[in-house]
């Protein structure tokens, strides 16, 4: 079995946000570029399967430019086998789903984290699934193969699900998949740049979107401190002005 | 000149963050309180290639260079020095010393296990009367022909108990002085060994120094390390390294407070604004970033000449002594700045402060470090 998973390169989750060019876009300077949280989770999930024997081959790819490489860098050091990485810049999840469908084809299992933590779109892929036309399962939250067959387990209301699926499939993995991110051993880092990282171009493809603004959330109110006996205040405040009663 | 790490060294760097951040912080106010050993997270660290780091790939090491091992030091100690003073003392000393100076039999007996961290690696130079004056061993190991003989006491050893191979300094020529001392590599499960307790420390509590009494204990021939009387030259040679590791954990010890401080100072209100905003804490901030940076730069250098095959010796005394000096005194103020809250366990800086103690004394104490400083200087 070839599991495909996708790589978002994002800001680490702690990056102070900041927008240029009349706020249509982000302030990329000093930031620095992580793999998306679900992603790992993913590549995780990918490489303990690929340990446990049921995976021929792990690739990771990416639509972006070389500052992504780095990422893909990582990827490698965690385990995967090879990186692709589709050299242009990724406009909307439109135009990011195409470029992805012409290498994904050729995998059995694609498994993409159920957003991205900088635009939280969630939306690459099934789109993915759609221009493909190959199955794809979403809420993923666990994933085994056993005798070539894979099972999934999907979150639902007041429980999970298990189903198994045919292959080829997209499967829109979250929290749950693996339990922490794995963290690369020295042998992966020093592995990761004799590993190939092949740059395809880009193909022909529309956007369906562009941003118009960006706005940063409001700063968050000061704390307003009631005195421990004044219970009826404590409740006004929070009927009238938090409007949480 | 170039201050760019490479992507190798950053990535080993986020990987020490991940680990310290996720997993050693989660008992390390337990482990010290109990002065419990870090045996799930030794095994962990292991795995991940962080016991024998600088250990050529073929002796099963890692193959990293001295900045990556710079880098990680500083990100373990800034959350857990009881665990990176085993990693010190296994890398720089025990894996740098074996690597250096052993045989190939030696190396792959003995070094191949230490640097996959199956074993644990000890250095036994320190005795009841010999700390600093490592010249004056009293520890004998008399050669019988066919072995060498050992009998002594060995004090302060920093994983005394946890350790299956001790590298051990004796004297076996007592007229020839520090000329006639030796170092060998001693099975700790080898008859006639026995264990001080467990000493009760101020700070690095969860790593586990016992003083190690040797009585009659056999030594096969094989187990020497270099020429007959190389032992105080090995030790020595072996000490310039690891002052790298213990500076760059002091480093760490000071980093991971002042990231403590000034998070705190930009939280705490005091006279209607954030303790930060005060210049009395403000300007301690800017005094403590200064001292670290400098500290870092310092490790970075040394770290930078080893790795490029130049003389390292006088550069690594001074990280060591700046390093250790400034992690008391940034702990210190990092305290300060919690006021009670800094001295309660919770917060962890007290923990920080009682661990930077440790890097004043231990792998050549801020004295030693000055000897070794000033007759270089004076030398020249």
């Amino acid at each position: 079995m070839k599991i495909l998973v996708l790589i978002s390169n994002v800001p680490d989750t702690t990056t102070k946000i900041r927008f240029v060019d009349n706020n249509k876009a982000f302030d990329t300077s000093g930031v620095q570029w992580i793999i998306n949280p679900w992603d790992e989770l993913a590549l995780t999930r990918a490489v303990e399967l690929k340990e446990a024997g049921g995976v021929e081959t792990i690739t990771v790819a990416n639509v972006g430019e070389s500052i992504t490489e780095p990422t893909l860098r990582k990827a490698l050091a965690v385990g995967a086998d090879d990186a692709i990485r589709i050299d242009t810049k990724p406009k909307d999840a439109y135009f990011v789903a195409s470029q992805l469908a012409e290498i994904a084809k050729n995998f059995d299992v694609i498994m993409v984290g159920i957003e991205a933590s900088d635009y939280n779109g969630s939306a690459v892929g099934g789109m993915l699934a759609e221009l493909l036309d190959f199955n794809s399962v979403s809420a993923v939250s666990g994933m085994n193969i056993e005798n070539g067959q894979l099972t999934l387990t999907r979150e639902i209301d007041g429980g999970q699900q298990k189903i198994s699926v045919k292959t080829p499939v997209v499967t829109i993995v979250q929290k749950g998949i693996a339990i922490d991110p794995r963290i690369p051993a020295m042998r992966g880092i020093m592995m990761a740049r004799k590993k190939p990282l092949k740059v395809v171009p880009a193909v022909e493809a529309g956007e369906k979107t562009s941003y118009v603004n960006f706005e940063l959330p409001p700063p968050k109110a000061a704390c307003k401190m009631v005195e421990e006996d004044n219970v009826k205040e404590l409740v006004r405040l929070l009927q009238e002005e938090a409007k949480a009663l | 000149m170039n201050f760019e790490f490479t992507e190798e060294q950053l990535m080993i760097k986020q990987a020490a963050r991940d680990y310290a951040e996720r997993e050693l912080i989660q008992d390390v106010l337990e482990r010290d309180a109990k002065a419990e050993f870090p045996t799930k997270h030794i095994k962990n660290l292991a795995e991940l290639g962080f016991m024998g780091m600088m250990v050529d790939p073929k002796y099963d090491g890692s193959g990293m260079d001295t900045v990556s091992y710079v880098l990680a030091m500083e990100e373990l100690s800034k959350i857990d020095s009881s665990t990176s003073v085993i990693i010190s003392v296994n890398n720089s000393l025990v894996c740098y010393g074996l690597q250096k100076f052993g045989t190939e039999e030696q190396k792959e007996k003995y070094l191949k296990p230490l640097a996959r961290g199956d074993h644990i690696g000890a250095f036994l130079l320190s005795e009841p009367e010999a700390g600093s004056d490592a010249m004056h061993q009293h520890t004998k190991a008399e050669d019988k022909g066919d072995h060498y003989l050992l009998n002594g006491t060995k004090n302060w050893i920093t994983s005394g108990n946890s350790a299956s191979t001790y590298i051990v300094m004796a004297q076996t020529y007592p007229d020839k002085g520090y000329r006639g001392i030796n170092a060998f590599i001693v099975e700790r499960n080898s008859p006639g060994i026995t264990l001080g307790p467990h000493e009760d420390k101020m700070g690095m509590r969860s790593s586990d120094t016992h003083s190690v009494m040797f009585s009659d204990v056999k030594v096969p021939k094989e187990n020497k390390i270099g020429e007959d009387g190389f032992g105080y030259k090995f030790a020595m040679k072996a000490l310039e390294a690891g002052r790298i590791g213990i500076a760059s954990q002091a480093l760490g010890i000071a980093s991971g407070a002042f990231d403590r401080a000034l998070a705190y100072s930009k939280e705490r209100k005091a006279f209607g604004t954030e303790i930060a905003n005060h210049q009395a804490i403000a300007f301690k901030l800017a005094d403590m970033a200064v001292k670290i940076e400098n500290a870092r730069n310092l490790c970075l250098k040394a770290a930078w000449l080893k790795d490029h095959n130049k003389p390292f010796a006088f550069e690594s005394a001074m990280a060591k002594l700046y390093a250790s000096d400034i992690a008391m005194e940034v702990t210190t103020e990092a305290v300060q700045i919690h006021g009670g809250y800094g001295y309660v366990k919770e917060y962890h800086v007290e923990r920080l402060m009682r661990e930077a103690k440790l890097t004043q004394i231990y792998e050549g104490t801020s004295e030693v470090q000055k000897i070794v400083i000033s007759r270089s200087l004076l030398r020249e």
